[in-house]
């Protein structure tokens, strides 16, 4: 009994946290996380010091991936069918101990319950001798999915960051390659690609001082993976330079660590820790955010936040509402050419939910799009629901009719409409995710009565439904406004 | 000076759990770069990243970057954490007095100061790289290199005045920065070398000679600088004699 009592108070305590955090939720705690690997339906990251996270849902993590040799700052990446993991040895001493070593291994599975989880004996692939220009940690993969080359990013502020290239089918440095200078003056970083540029990924500021850390990502770009990558300003990352992905915040202190995790077309996630989350101790913790890019450059959004917004359509600009009667408001005042100048100009009341509510159905009421003049039926709190488990996107939010618990749903029939009590049925769920481009995708947890993954479109410009998510189509996508 | 970011999460947090278990069956050790300076550091020597100045002047690199410097040896600071590099503690670090006419000395190259018991030697150098390796100087003289300050001087010879110059730095660590006798630029805290990281107040190059004067802390990690003047177009300025006697 008194078990269930203490479960049942952290079952609150949870909930409490969960509407406040703006990180990962469960027991996320982690340094230096690889980049977010999906291996049979699970996620998984490994940190430094061993050992790693998994979820089931990519909201919630809690230890128990197992990752051999210890050692600092992992990456991982899926070639074909097996997982190449890559992590660092170091020398791990002040004055000149910079005996840094990369190394790597593979798996079959990253599930270390399966029968096929064993990783191969780990093999050198760079290395750095102490006193050097280089310290041989902090290793990041690249898989070139333009030409199926494998690179290697390893390096910290002790020197050069530099690149080297590996076999992908072995794993081990590609014989007689030598490694390549590509960065100063910063660590844990990170290579990509994308329409046509390499992008490097860094971290500067001050790691590992809890929330007196400065820790934030950076990056450069180049049309070659050797580089030169250079900043927003032409500024070579030799010499320093490089643009901010994210920062920390108010709550959440020193980013670092940057890892991609692409879902499908423009739903792209960057993963990374903060040094210090002050709602979850103070401790270093797990973050996944939405990855915006803009004019080319990386940036990292946010969690969407609750809060009462115009759920705006990007094909005509026009607002999700209930479909009820419009109820007029009092005209104001009239009179553009013959007003009076002695006339007191005093601020209108804005139309209330009290003011309408009563000429709603009480019933089910459909949702159409339609001009957005700021009434009570056209303004929806969007909120998390925490006990519904969430997704690599954040929690699963509620969309009701501010002031009352009237929640968009989704139908059998692939429709939307609105539910007069809003009960957390799957159905009555929704993800959130901030696309690539800034604009939203809103999708239900569940449609009833079919697994498809449907997402709320706008098929017309005055009429929503659900249909598969295109990026591509400007219908399937949203603003908060 | 940031290099013992992830050192020191190996050193404080994780303790001997983080060191890694290698049982590698190929070791193959990642080649550097031909032209890195410590494949031929089987002696300690700063000929890696500095050659001797010579006489007369040179002037600025491409990107205006002054390459050519008075170094004084390392000064010994009981800093064992970045920790405590706050604008108050580098203030009061930047206008102690270590030495005999610090902030009017303009040396020879040789020439010896006395800081505590230890006698410090200036050197007169040109950085092979666009900014000066503080790090290297220190470790090529076997110097210290952590908990330390450095102090560098060198003359610019301006063929007329030039109004609306700034002088832009970028340091790590935190440094100090005088011209002709007057505080140019102040780099706080914590901090890594980034090219036209903090630039001055608009300042006058007078025509003749100007006198360049800085001060750079290390606690544990690496340290060096660079230094530039941009015109009040942001481009660099070029048409300057640099010299150090």
């Amino acid at each position: 009994m008194k078990r269930y009592i203490i479960s049942a108070i952290s079952a609150i305590s949870l909930s409490v946290v969960c509407s406040q955090v703006q990180a990962q939720v469960g027991r996320p705690f982690i340094h230096d996380p690889s980049t977010i690997a999906e291996c049979d339906g699970k996620y998984y990251t490994f940190g430094t010091g061993g050992g790693g996270l998994i979820s089931e849902d990519g909201w919630a993590w809690y230890g128990g991936a197992e990752r051999p040799g210890r050692g600092a700052a992992p990456d991982v990446i899926k070639i074909g069918d097996r997982y190449l993991v890559a992590y660092s040895a170091t020398g791990g001493g002040l004055g000149g101990g910079h005996n840094g070593r990369v190394l790597t291994m593979w798996n079959k599975t990253l599930d270390p319950k399966s029968p096929d989880f064993e990783f191969t004996e780990a093999v050198v692939v760079a290395e750095s001798e102490g006193i050097e220009d280089n310290d041989a940690i902090d290793a990041g993969l690249l898989l070139d999915p333009t030409t199926g080359r494998l690179w290697c990013s390893y390096g910290t502020y002790f020197g050069f960051i530099r690149i080297v290239e590996l076999d992908p089918e072995t794993g081990k440095r590609v014989e007689g390659n030598e490694a390549i200078d590509i960065a100063i003056d910063c660590e844990a970083t990170d290579l990509e690609y994308r329409d046509g540029w390499y992008y490097l990924f860094g971290t500067h500021g001050t790691c590992c001082d809890g929330s007196n850390s400065t820790y934030n990502i950076v990056v450069g770009r180049s049309r070659n993976v050797t580089g030169p990558y250079v900043d927003h300003l032409g500024r070579d990352m030799m010499r320093g330079g490089a643009k901010m992905v994210i920062g920390g915040s108010d709550r959440l202190i020193g980013a670092g660590h940057f890892g991609r995790f692409i879902e499908e077309e423009g739903v792209e996630k960057m993963s990374l820790h903060y040094e210090a989350d002050l709602d979850q101790g103070g401790y270093s913790v797990l973050a996944i955010r939405p990855l915006i890019w803009k004019d080319g450059w990386p940036i990292g959004g946010e969690l969407f936040k609750d809060g009462t917004y115009k759920i705006e359509s990007e094909r005509r600009g026009y607002g999700l509402e209930l479909a009820v009667d419009f109820v007029r408001m009092p005209r104001a005042a009239r009179g553009f050419f013959n007003m009076d100048e002695n006339t007191p100009v005093e601020p209108v009341a804005a139309q209330k939910l009290d003011d309408v509510i009563g000429t709603w159905p009480e019933g089910e009421i459909s949702v159409r799009i339609g001009d957005y003049i700021g009434r009570p039926h056209q303004k929806w709190s969007v909120v998390a629901v925490p006990e519904a488990g969430g997704t690599l996107a954040g929690p699963y939010f509620k969309i009701v009719i501010e002031g009352t618990n009237r929640a968009l749903a989704a139908t059998a029939e692939k429709e939307v409409t609105t539910v007069p009590e809003f009960t957390g049925a799957p159905e009555q769920l929704w993800r959130i995710d901030q696309l690539t481009d800034g604009t939203f995708r809103i999708m239900p947890k569940a449609v009833p009565g079919t697994d498809e993954k449907l997402a709320l479109v706008s098929i017309a410009d005055s009429t929503p439904t659900l249909a598969p998510f295109d990026f591509n189509n400007v219908n399937c996508k949203w603003n908060f406004k | 000076m940031r290099i013992s970011n992830k050192t020191v999460l190996v050193v404080c947090c994780l303790a001997f759990s983080l060191f890694a278990e290698v049982s590698a069956q190929d070791v193959r050790v990642a080649r550097r770069s031909e032209n890195d300076p410590t494949l031929s550091d089987t002696k300690r020597s700063i000929d890696g990243y500095f050659t001797k100045a010579g006489k007369g002047s040179v002037s600025p690199g491409e990107d205006g970057f002054i390459r050519r410097w008075l170094l004084l040896e390392p000064i010994k600071k009981d800093i064992r954490t970045n920790t405590l590099f706050t604008d108050s503690y580098m203030r009061q670090t930047f206008d102690t007095i270590y030495f005999k006419n610090q902030f009017t000395v303009v040396p020879k190259d040789g020439q010896t100061v006395k800081v505590g018991k230890d006698k410090l030697a200036w050197h007169a150098l040109d950085s092979k790289l666009f900014n000066v390796k503080l790090f290297r100087f220190a470790y090529g003289l076997s110097k210290p290199e952590y908990g330390v300050l450095f102090w560098a001087v060198t003359i610019i010879d301006c063929p007329e005045e030039i109004q609306n110059v700034r002088m832009s730095v970028g340091s790590n660590s935190a440094s100090m920065w005088w011209l002709n006798g007057e505080e140019a630029v102040f780099l706080s805290g914590d901090r890594r070398m980034v090219m036209d990281d903090v630039m001055s107040k608009r300042l006058t190059l007078k025509k003749g000679r100007n006198i360049v004067r800085g001060s750079v802390i290390n606690g544990p990690g690496m340290s060096d600088f660079c230094v530039r003047f941009l015109d009040e177009n942001g481009q660099p300025i070029k048409n300057l004699k640099i010299s150090v006697e």
